[in-house]
């Protein structure tokens, strides 16, 4: 499976590369990302989260790079789910942003796991990474994922809908968080 | 707290709910002095803007008093005890729409972004308890609110001025303005608003504000027409005149140069039969909108003239007169208002005495009694045009 995104963020393209560069900011924005840790200049360790129904860990390395302008990056070893990414850091004609192009491509394996990650997926696995660039977006031009009262817990707004009332959250509801 | 909830169709409740807390680093928490019932929030009760949910916190005209700033609010912007008044649409002050000070297209402020731009091609800023399309953000019939990105959006106000002289520039001044704004007045235009509601009355007085020659107030309600003639504008009532004949009458068989549609999607027709179609085709959804007023200003406008909308439209309509439009060269020019881009003018043009918002109240209720408030908005008792809430 290809999945392709676009979006574009109103700062410059070396600032939007070098915060995905670090790739530990990635889970900040992607919705199925528990953790990425880097574990050497060009390699890491990435956690999928709980939509999967079981954690899915892989190790990951850089592969293709151009400070600025590019990252690719591919699963290592024996992955549950192999899977590789490009990033391309494109200047707006406007002269100030930059256009940020993702392509991720997944190996969906047979049996439970293919299963589970499918069902993930949903009818529309685009609008996953495009939510994805909406909070990447939010996060490096407004500073952080933003949060509302129907949509509180950011990266899960979409897995949510219907939403919770447009209503303040009790102490409880807050104490809780996202893993209600 | 106490707060005004939709509560299904056609009922909202004053219920309970948990007080607000900061939830991003930009927010603010308001104590609300004082908050008010928009015309569209009556598109909300009746049923017609999708995503409303049981509960939600309905408003979005507020101000009050900051008792509590997130940790990313400078204090130069923004500090505990600083009165305010809080404009409608969300917006972060950072992305593109926002440096082009289209404020109500933030392309930050909605965490439900995807689905409005499932419904409206490209998403739209949030706003204040105006459906989970704009965010899902609790809004401000209330005593306390939540304001993300309290550091672009709330106005302070400085002087002595009362609450319901600034409750406005929340936003039916700014919107009213606008509707005018984009009509590129110029001395000699004769200027027809169709609808006189607050939002309407503000577009008239706009019009004349930016130096309009004559403005026409187009509605039914002889109370809402009589408050426009007492502002010096001219009444049409259409259900008691052909409203195309009158306005040619009125500008020597020209037509209205600019003609700015303050009704939207809920509008009522002086022929029955043409109401009853759209009503039908609203009811079973094969449209959404009932576009009576819309259709009318661009089939009265003069030939090269400015078609401008401020009433709320949310999905689709039927029997757009596309050919009076392009062959009259109309130019059509709308937008859920800027909010934050007039906040400031227009507070120096109250303060200098040109605008006087306090003259469309007519009813000051305790936020206990948003339902009757409601009730009498809607319906148009007690010749209601405006009703202010103080929680």
């Amino acid at each position: 499976m290809e999945l392709t995104a676009v979006t574009t963020i109103r700062k410059p393209a070396p600032e939007v590369y070098a915060f995905w560069r670090d790739l530990e900011n990635l889970p900040t924005f992607m919705a199925h990302l528990e953790a990425v840790r880097a574990t050497g200049d060009r390699t890491s360790h990435w956690v999928a989260g709980a939509p999967f129904g079981q954690n899915v860990e892989w190790d990951a390395e850089i592969v293709d790079e151009t400070p600025a302008e590019k990252i690719g990056w591919r699963s290592t070893g024996k992955a549950d789910v192999p899977n590789a990414g490009t990033v391309r850091f494109v200047p707006a004609p406007d002269g100030v942003s930059t256009e940020v192009h993702v392509v991720l491509t997944y190996e969906i394996p047979g049996g439970t796991l293919g299963k589970a990650v499918a069902k993930y997926f949903g009818e529309e696995p685009h609008q996953q990474l495009d939510d994805d660039l909406r909070r990447l977006k939010q996060v490096l031009e407004a500073g952080e994922v933003v949060r509302s009262d129907g949509a509180p817990w950011g990266k899960r707004a979409r897995a949510e809908f219907p939403q919770r009332p447009a209503q303040p959250l009790s102490d409880d509801e807050l104490a809780k968080g996202a893993d209600r | 707290m106490r707060a005004n909830t939709w509560a299904g169709r056609n009922k909202v409740e004053v219920r309970d709910v948990p007080d607000p807390k900061i939830l991003n680093s930009r927010d603010a928490i308001v104590r609300i002095t004082s908050t008010a019932i928009c015309g569209s929030d009556l598109h909300l009760v009746d049923g017609y803007v999708p995503t409303m949910q049981d509960g939600d916190v309905m408003g979005h005209e507020f101000m009050g008093e900051v008792i509590e700033v997130g940790p990313s609010v400078s204090a130069e912007r923004l500090r505990v005890g600083d009165r305010v008044v809080v404009p409608f649409p969300i917006a972060c002050g950072a992305c593109a729409a926002c440096a082009a000070e289209l404020y109500s297209c933030c392309e930050n402020s909605n965490p439900n972004a995807g689905i409005a731009e499932k419904m409206f091609g490209h998403p739209v800023a949030g706003i204040f308890g105006y459906s989970h399309l704009t965010g899902g953000f609790a809004g401000g019939q209330a005593q306390y609110a939540r304001v993300p990105f309290a550091d672009v959006g709330p106005l302070k106000i400085e002087s002595e001025l009362t609450d319901e002289q600034v409750l406005f520039l929340s936003d039916i001044l700014p919107t009213g303005y606008m509707g005018a704004e984009m009509c590129d007045i110029r001395p000699t235009d004769v200027v027809a608003v169709w609808g006189a509601g607050p939002v309407g009355q503000f577009a008239m007085d706009s019009a004349r504000v930016l130096g309009a020659a004559q403005v026409i107030a187009i509605d039914k309600e002889p109370y809402r027409l009589r408050m426009a003639a007492e502002a010096g504008h001219t009444p049409v009532n259409f259900e008691e005149v052909d409203v195309r004949s009158r306005l040619l009458e009125l500008t020597g068989g020209r037509g209205p140069d600019k003609c700015i549609d303050a009704v939207g999607m809920e509008a009522s027709h002086g022929s029955a039969h043409i109401h009853a179609y759209d009503r039908i085709k609203q009811a079973v959804r094969s449209e959404t909108e009932r576009p009576h007023a819309l259709r009318q200003a661009i089939l009265s406008c003069r030939s090269g003239g400015v078609v401008s909308v401020i009433g709320v439209y949310g999905g689709f309509l039927d029997k757009f007169p596309a050919g009076a439009w392009m062959n009259r060269s109309l130019t059509l020019r709308t937008g859920q208002c800027h909010v934050q881009r007039y906040m400031k003018p227009l507070l120096e043009r109250i303060e200098r005495g040109e605008f006087d918002p306090t003259r469309i109240i007519t009813h000051t209720l305790p936020l206990d009694e948003a339902e009757r408030g409601f009730e009498m908005f809607k319906n148009k008792q007690d010749n209601c045009e405006k009703v202010v809430l103080k929680p």
